[in-house]
C-alpha cells in the first residue's frame, strides 16, 4: 500500500515539475506582464507577419506531406521491389537527424554556395532565407508523420477489399477513392494532426534556412526568440502562449480521434 | 521518390561531401577543436545521463497511469504528450518560467548545464512512458498473481517477471529519447546560454558555425554527432535484441 502511495507521488510530482508546473506558470507570466502589452506585442506589424508566414508555410507543407504520405505508405505496403528497405529507413531520419543539420544540409544544397543553389540563384530563384527554404525545411521535418500512421493502418486492413473492387472492374483510381482512402481515412487524419504540430513549431531547422529577417522571414516560434533575446519577454510569453494553446488543441484532437478509432 | 531525394537525400549527401570539401586532415581539425570536444562532449553526456532518469522515470509513470487509479487520470495521461506537441521553443520558455532568473522556487537552472538536462527531460519525457504503456496493458497478471502465491515479495515479482516483460519496450523506448535528445536544439537555446566549453551542446555549436560561416566545420561536426547516434542506436539495439532473446 506505501509502495502504491510512493510510486503515485513520484509520478505525478515528476510530471507536475518537469511539465505541468512550467506550462502553468508561463501562463501566469501573461498575466504578471499585463494583458495588454501582451497583446500589443503579438498585434504588433512584426507579430502579426510572423503569424501569418507560419500559417502560409503550414499550409504548403504539410497538404504536400499528406499526399506524398498517402502514396508512399501504400507503395510500401502494397508493392515488392528492391530497396524497400531502404526507403522505409530514409523515411525516419529526419526523426533522427538534429534540427540544425537538417537546416544545414538543406543550406549546402540549396544555399547561394550550394550544389543547386548557384543554378537557381541565375534563374532568378532564391530558396534560403527566404519563404521557399522555410517550406523546405517544414517539409523536411514534418515528413515521417503521415507515413508512419498509415502504413499500420494498411497493414492490418490488408489488401481484400481491393482485390475484390479490382475483380469486380473498378480502376485503380476507383479503388483508391472508394475502398481504400476510406479505410485510411483516420491514420491519415491523425497523421495530419501530428504534421501540422510539427510544423506549426519548427524551430531548429527554419532558424538555420530563414535568416530571421524580422517581417519577412520570421516565423512564430523564431519570434518567441527574437523578443526573448531583445528582453521583450512579455511579447515572448504571449507569442509562446499562442503556441502553447495551439499544441493543446492538437492534444484535444489526438485524444478525440484515439477515442474515435477504439469506438470503429 | 523524387521528392524524397530533394528533400532528404540530396541534402543528407551534401552535409558529408562538405565536411571533407577540404581533405581529410580539414575533417579532423574541425571535428576536434578544443570547443567541438566539449560541446559534443556535453552533448554525450547529458544525453545519456536524461536517458537514464528517462528510462527509470519513464517506467514508474507508466506504471502509475496503467496500474494505479486515481480521480484526473485520464488528463494526466493526454497531457502526457504535450512536449511533443508543444514548439521547442515554447518548451525552452516554460521552463525559464518556473526555473528561470526570476524562479518562483529560487532556483535559476538558466545558463547552467543543469538547465540543459531539464531542458532535455522535458523534451524527451513521452518516449519511454508511451513505449511502455501498451506493453503494460497487454501484460498477463496470471503470472504475478502466480508468483506472489508463491510467496516471492513484490521486489522480486517486478525484478524477475515484470522488468523481463517491459525490457525490450523501455529500450526502444530509451533509443528514441536519445536521439532526440543528442540533437535537441530549439529548447537548449533559451535556456542554455550557449556559453562555450560549459553549457553549448553539439548542435548549438553547428549552429553558431553555420552562423559565423564555416559551414565546412559545421558539417564536420555535424557527422561526427550523426555518428554518434548511430552507434549509440546500434548498441541499444544489440542489446535488445539479447534482452529479448533472454526473456523468451
Amino acid at each position: 500500500m506505501l509502495a502504491k502511495y510512493g510510486l503515485r507521488v513520484f509520478a505525478l510530482g515528476y510530471l507536475g515539475l518537469l511539465l505541468f508546473i512550467p506550462v502553468a506558470m508561463m501562463f501566469y507570466r501573461v498575466f504578471q506582464e499585463g494583458i495588454g502589452n501582451a497583446w500589443a506585442s503579438i498585434t504588433s506589424p512584426e507579430g502579426v507577419h510572423a503569424f501569418w508566414l507560419t500559417i502560409e508555410v503550414v499550409a504548403i507543407a504539410v497538404p504536400l506531406n499528406t499526399i506524398f504520405g498517402v502514396v508512399c505508405a501504400v507503395v510500401l505496403v502494397r508493392q515488392r521491389f528492391w530497396g524497400r528497405g531502404l526507403i522505409n529507413s530514409v523515411i525516419d531520419l529526419p526523426f533522427a537527424i538534429s534540427p540544425v543539420v537538417i537546416g544545414l544540409s538543406l543550406v549546402l544544397v540549396y544555399g547561394i554556395h550550394g550544389w543547386f543553389g548557384g543554378a537557381l540563384n541565375d534563374a532568378g530563384i532564391q530558396i534560403i532565407f527566404s519563404t521557399p527554404g522555410i517550406v523546405l525545411a517544414t517539409i523536411f521535418v514534418s515528413l515521417p508523420f503521415v507515413v508512419r500512421e498509415v502504413v499500420p493502418v494498411l497493414q492490418e486492413i490488408g489488401d481484400e477489399q481491393e482485390q475484390a473492387a479490382r475483380t469486380l472492374g473498378a480502376s485503380a483510381w476507383q479503388t483508391f477513392w472508394r475502398v481504400t482512402l476510406p479505410a485510411i481515412r483516420w491514420g491519415v487524419v491523425y497523421g495530419v494532426v501530428l504534421a501540422t504540430a510539427r510544423a506549426l513549431g519548427e524551430f531548429g531547422a527554419v532558424s538555420v534556412v530563414a535568416g530571421r529577417i524580422s517581417g519577412k522571414t520570421e516565423t512564430l516560434p523564431l519570434f518567441v526568440q527574437k523578443e526573448f533575446e531583445t528582453f521583450d519577454v512579455a511579447g515572448a510569453y504571449a507569442a509562446a502562449v499562442l503556441l502553447a494553446l495551439i499544441a493543446l488543441a492538437t492534444l484535444f484532437a489526438m485524444s478525440r480521434l484515439n477515442r474515435r478509432q477504439e469506438e470503429n | 521518390m523524387t521528392y524524397l531525394s530533394l528533400i532528404v537525400l540530396i541534402p543528407m549527401a551534401a552535409v558529408v561531401e562538405s565536411s571533407v570539401s577540404e581533405g581529410l586532415g580539414q575533417f579532423w581539425d574541425s571535428a576536434t577543436q578544443p570547443q567541438a570536444i566539449a560541446a559534443l562532449k556535453l552533448t554525450l553526456i547529458a544525453s545519456l545521463i536524461v536517458t537514464a532518469i528517462n528510462a527509470v522515470a519513464g517506467t514508474i509513470i507508466a506504471w502509475v497511469l496503467v496500474r494505479d487509479d486515481f480521480p484526473g487520470k485520464r488528463i494526466v495521461n493526454s497531457l502526457i504528450d504535450l512536449p511533443f506537441a508543444l514548439p521547442t521553443v515554447v518548451a525552452g520558455l516554460t521552463l525559464i518560467a518556473l526555473y528561470g532568473d526570476d524562479s518562483p522556487f529560487g532556483i535559476n537552472a538558466a545558463f547552467t548545464v543543469f538547465g540543459v538536462g531539464l531542458a532535455l527531460l522535458f523534451v524527451t519525457l513521452p518516449f519511454v512512458i508511451r513505449a511502455v504503456q501498451p506493453v503494460l496493458l497487454e501484460l498477463d497478471r496470471e503470472m504475478e498473481e502466480a508468483a506472489a502465491s508463491l510467496g516471492a515479495r513484490s521486489t522480486t515479482i517486478f525484478r524477475r517477471i515484470v522488468l523481463p516483460n517491459l525490457a525490450p519496450a523501455i529500450l526502444a523506448g530509451v533509443a528514441l529519447a536519445f536521439a532526440r535528445a543528442i540533437g535537441e536544439f530549439g529548447s537548449l537555446v533559451l535556456i542554455s546560454g550557449n556559453v562555450p566549453f560549459e553549457t553549448e551542446v553539439a548542435s548549438v555549436f553547428i549552429f553558431g558555425q553555420i552562423e559565423s560561416g564555416t559551414e565546412t566545420g559545421a558539417a564536420a561536426v555535424s557527422v561526427v554527432l550523426l555518428a554518434i547516434a548511430l552507434i549509440v542506436l546500434f548498441v541499444i539495439g544489440l542489446v535488445a535484441r539479447r534482452v529479448t532473446r533472454h526473456a523468451r
